[in-house]
């Protein structure tokens, strides 16, 4: 192990923490009545946030789904903006108009928090169609589910983008469910990587619990793109921990399959392997946690006493603010 | 004749589930119908009676399966498809309108299309602007689609029983306040889609309302009662085609309209009731046509700022102050 190793293992077991922890702590203000509305957590995916979002550069861009905590905490999304958006106030990342399903971030390139399943694909190629069209050396990460695979924007944005060799890194978090309906009852043919690469885009099955192999192969297909190869494809394996949201009750899926994937949990995974290699020891965890915990619990008091928008504002962002 | 205290869900459940023994075409199709029980639970426990074949879990491809819905339609079945929102069924909307409501009259009259949609509507839970939107409008536009909106129990119940005896396509709104409402439902069959019905009868103002803005003029009429102002409320029931006779009798004894719409206010079903009224009823009048609709605004996720958005109760009582003066 080199030292390097060690050090992206460390970052993305920050990430992953800090993902965790503050998605736990939303459960609890959600119980609280503090965050309402949908809320949809990746507790269990983490290791896709850490890992994807780790191969992009500043400049890159990233469009996500309604369930994008991780991807907007990993892409550098101020946790602070991200907990008062989730509370509806003035400081939210997106003005309170958006909630936990619709986080931007216009600086960092992060495009929402597409609550409409497939609707970023489309933004993503035109992202990807203006960088090109410019010149600029981006790539746009696309994230979406498995359900996402079935819908008619996806096929069309695959053709799209291979057509047009645009540099677009289609990620696809396949957790086996759309809300209620299973993999194999959504999809004839359940091999989605193998489906990408019908479209003539190079594409990758990664193990979406293992934080490395994800960024590995992030990377490698960051540059693959960056090197003109046209958009890739990674199908992430992986599972939601908890239910579909908060208002699933969760009884489509067996106790016995959510127990066998919770023991391939992506932290203590990643926790062990460093612990083994003397990389990670107990006061390090412990450090990592309470800075984390810290933050949190900031980013929690100042959305409480964040202001909220005026309802006089009710009708601005509608239209441009012309001046 | 029993009565039973039933929640609109239930009776929308009711609904299919009679549909369903009584013909063997009638099948359901849409996004976690089945296993799931549908994601406001309407088709909880029909998989389990009908089996998967009548009720059919479809992969997230609302262009597909309402399109499917209507080729099943024109082969002989009574297929009732479920969109989980109506901003899902934008995705749809090609087979919408360039198939199911156009096929009878670009085909001359030989291809009918006997399929019924149902989607849930309306704002009012924080679910941002994605999930939250009337658009019922929008399809009360289109012509070769009738657009019905259930806002009791009873029509619950009764509506979509004629909806599938119509030989024409049927969108059904069901709005998200809803679903948990009780009533007491006496008979439990079939209604009539054609007319609107009066929900309260008063003397000094029509309000004219539907789906989840009935209730909300309701509470305005007790309001005002209790100020003095007698208040009318209209429930239009069937958003297209609109039933203009009870309309402008209600507003030829009142004199005073007032139309309580969700949908955005430009271009909106609100504007064309307005224009109706307006256009046949002028000279009956005591004051212009008002409108209470929702922000022009899309639906913002902030608690205060949503219901700042959505007509209120408040709103309606002004609009009608403001009127009588
Ligand atoms: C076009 C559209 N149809 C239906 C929905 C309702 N819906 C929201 S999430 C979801 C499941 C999506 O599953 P998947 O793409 O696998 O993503 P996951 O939630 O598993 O992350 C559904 C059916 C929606 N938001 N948009
Ligand atoms: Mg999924």
């Amino acid at each position: 192990m080199t030292t390097a190793d060690a050090k992206t293992r460390l970052e993305l077991l920050t990430t992953m923490l800090r993902v965790r922890r503050f998605e736990e702590r939303c459960v609890e203000l959600y119980s609280a009545e503090k965050i309402r509305g949908f809320m949809h957590l990746c507790i269990g995916e983490e290791a896709v946030s850490a890992g994807v979002l780790r191969a992009l550069g500043p400049l890159d861009a990233v469009v996500s789904t309604y369930r994008e905590h991780g991807h907007a905490l990993a892409r550098g999304l101020p946790m602070a903006a991200v907990m008062a958006e989730m509370f509806g106030r003035a400081t939210g990342a997106s003005h309170g108009r958006g909630g936990s399903m619709h986080l931007f971030d216009g600086e960092r390139r992060f495009y929402g928090g597409n609550a409409i399943v497939a609707g970023g694909l489309p933004v993503a190629v035109g992202l990807a169609l203006a960088d090109r069209m410019r010149d600029r050396p981006t790539v746009t990460a696309c994230l979406f589910g498995d359900g996402a695979v079935a819908e008619g924007e996806f096929h069309e944005c695959m053709n799209l983008a291979a057509l047009w060799r645009l540099p677009v890194l289609f990620c696809c978090e396949n957790n086996r469910y759309a809300m209620g309906t299973a993999l194999e009852r959504e999809h004839a043919v359940t091999d989605l990587a193998l489906r990408a690469s019908s479209y003539g885009m190079r594409s990758w099955a990664v193990d979406g619990m293992d934080a490395e192999a994800v960024a590995d192969v992030a990377a490698r297909a960051v540059d693959t793109i960056r090197g003109g190869s046209g958009p890739c494809f990674l199908e992430l394996s992986t599972y939601r921990f908890r239910a579909h949201s908060m208002y699933d009750s969760d009884r489509y899926r067996d106790k016995a399959e959510i127990g066998a994937w919770k023991r391939r949990d992506p932290i203590p995974a990643l926790t062990e392997l460093m612990r083994a290699a003397d990389q990670l020891t107990d006061e390090d965890l412990a450090g990592i946690e309470a800075t984390i915990g810290e933050e949190i619990d900031t980013a929690v008091a100042a959305a409480e006493q964040a202001p909220v928008e005026p309802v006089a504002d009710l009708t601005r962002f509608v239209y441009s603010e012309r001046t | 004749m029993t009565t039973v205290r039933t929640t609109y869900r239930e009776a929308l459940r009711e609904a299919m589930r009679s549909a369903m023994r009584e013909d063997e075409r009638v099948f359901l199709m849409g996004e976690d119908v089945g296993r799931y029980g549908g994601c406001y639970a309407v088709s909880l426990g029909l998989l389990e009676e009908f089996g998967p074949d009548r009720i059919r879990d479809t992969p997230l491809s609302e262009s597909a399966f309402v399109g499917a819905g209507i080729g099943a339609a024109i082969a002989g079945m009574r297929p009732i498809v479920e969109i989980m929102t109506v901003n899902f069924s934008l995705l749809a909307l090609d087979q919408i309108l360039n198939n199911a409501a156009t096929l009878l009259h670009m085909s001359g009259g030989q291809i009918a299309v006997p399929l019924v949609i149902r989607m849930t509507t309306g704002a009012g839970r924080q679910l941002a602007a994605q999930h939250s939107h009337s658009l019922e409008g929008w399809y009360a536009h289109i012509p070769g689609l009738r657009v019905i909106s259930p806002a009791t129990v009873a029509d619950a119940r009764g509506m979509l029983a004629t909806a599938l005896a119509d030989p024409d396509p049927v969108i059904m709104f069901e709005h998200n306040s809803l679903y948990s409402v009780e009533g007491e439902l006496s008979d439990g069959g079939p209604v009539d889609i054609d007319t609107a019905a009066v929900r309260r009868p008063g003397t000094d103002v029509t309000l004219i309302s539907y789906g989840g803005t009935v209730a909300k003029a309701l509470d305005a009429a007790g309001e005002l009662a209790d100020a003095g102002i007698s208040a009318e409320v209209i429930d239009l029931r069937t958003l297209r085609p609109l039933d203009e006779r009870t309309l402008l009798e209600s507003v030829g004894r009142t004199h005073r309209a007032v139309v309580v719409d969700e949908g955005w206010r430009s271009g909106s079903l609100a504007a064309e009731i307005a224009a109706r009224i307006a256009e046949q009823a002028f000279y009956q009048l005591d004051a212009p046509v008002a409108r209470v609709c929702a922000a022009e605004v899309p639906v913002p996720y902030a608690a205060q700022l949503e219901q700042a958005a959505l007509p209120q109760v408040a709103d309606i009582v002004a609009a009608v102050r403001a009127m009588v003066g």
